[in-house]
């Protein structure tokens, strides 16, 4: 049961494995670079386990210290994660002790792959959402120890290197736009953070940027439920 | 930093990241239905923050001294590549191959 989820689950997670490699990897140079021990970005993309979290936390290490800005900003930057959780509310049901841990490795592309892709017949879903979760966190894991060990030995310019995120984010996004034939809540999402973006600055658009896109998108609520169910309707 | 005031700030990290992630979970156990407002929330949000997330990875790149024309550069060539091929690693890697190049020479 474990070993056909398992093989189940590892294509879905091939191109995680590169991208997770390659920007762990730059995650952890750039810790070596500012002068921590490996040992630093292991534990930080072990326990933490949020990528974006981590290279912020790295300024917050070479700043003052102050514990309860961290932990706000944590909440703020991470806020996503509360939507990911509602949507993710039925599909962990029923999955006994590894909730705890699909709960706790929830970052963005693990929750992609386990929103969008159902499991094939006759593999056991609990094991499939495990697996998914398990293995990004290993090659995240696994990037961020070995760029901090390569910065030891050797120096190239990394610069630009983190656009693999946000690379990784607009294939995620064209790949949910093709799945999808409404692309209303898509678009809301763009418009409003865009919009949030340039009103608010770069330091402060994310709370806003949230609640604006709530707020569109209960707005357009009726509109949407009622062509969901002309969709349903329509069908055979 | 003293290297316990690191290991407090890591933890209020990690303590504000889980909180995230745990929230709905703890508010919403199973056996307990959550109204149906955050349900349906549930179903349209995970597509709007993928277009949050793409607009978080730009949020410097608006302000900065070239407004973004590298990273449009790149995004243009992302998405020619995914259209072309649909292979997320060819898309991802081209894409930032491109950035690295042009913010290492051109947009210096």
């Amino acid at each position: 049961m474990k070993t056909n989820a398992l093989k189940a689950a590892f294509p879905h997670t091939l191109p995680i494995c590169v991208g997770f490699l390659f920007l762990g990897m730059s995650y952890g140079f750039l810790m070596r670079s500012k002068g921590f021990s490996f040992v630093y970005p292991m534990l930080m993309s072990l326990f933490i386990f949020a990528g974006s979290m981590e290279f912020v936390t790295v300024n917050l290490l070479l700043s003052a210290f102050h514990p309860l800005y961290a932990f706000f900003l944590a909440l703020m930057v991470n806020a996503r994660h509360i939507f990911y959780g509602i949507s993710m509310l039925e599909k962990y049901k029923n999955t006994g002790w590894k909730k705890a841990y699909l709960i706790y490795g929830m970052c963005d592309e693990t929750f992609t792959i386990n929103c969008a892709v159902k499991p094939p017949a006759g593999v056991d879903r609990g094991w499939f959402l495990f697996f998914v979760t398990l293995l990004n966190q290993i090659y995240w894991v696994s990037g961020a120890t070995l760029g901090a060990l390569l910065g030891y030995v050797i120096r190239f310019d990394t610069t630009g290197i983190e656009f693999v995120m946000t690379a990784l984010f607009l294939v995620m996004f064209m790949n949910q736009w093709e799945e999808n034939r409404r692309h209303g809540p898509a678009l809301t999402g763009l418009a409003c953070s865009l919009g949030a973006l340039l009103l608010f600055g770069a330091k402060a658009f994310i709370l806003p940027a949230m609640a604006l896109m709530i707020l569109c998108l209960s707005l357009t609520r009726d509109r949407n439920i009622s062509l969901k169910e002309k969709e349903e309707g329509r069908k055979p | 930093m003293t290297v316990l005031q690191q290991v407090i700030t890591i933890l209020a990290v990690i303590i504000g990241t889980m909180l995230t992630r745990f929230l709905p979970f703890l508010l919403f156990p199973e056996g307990k239905t959550p109204p149906r407002f955050i349900a349906w929330l549930g179903t349209v949000l995970p597509c709007a923050v993928i277009g949050f997330l793409v607009v978080y990875g730009l949020k410097d790149a608006v302000f900065s001294r070239f407004h973004g024309l590298p990273e449009l550069l790149s995004i243009l060539f992302t998405v020619f590549l995914h259209r072309w091929r649909r292979n997320t690693l060819l898309s991802v890697g081209g894409g930032t191959i491109l950035y690295m190049y042009l913010v290492q020479t051109w947009f210096h």
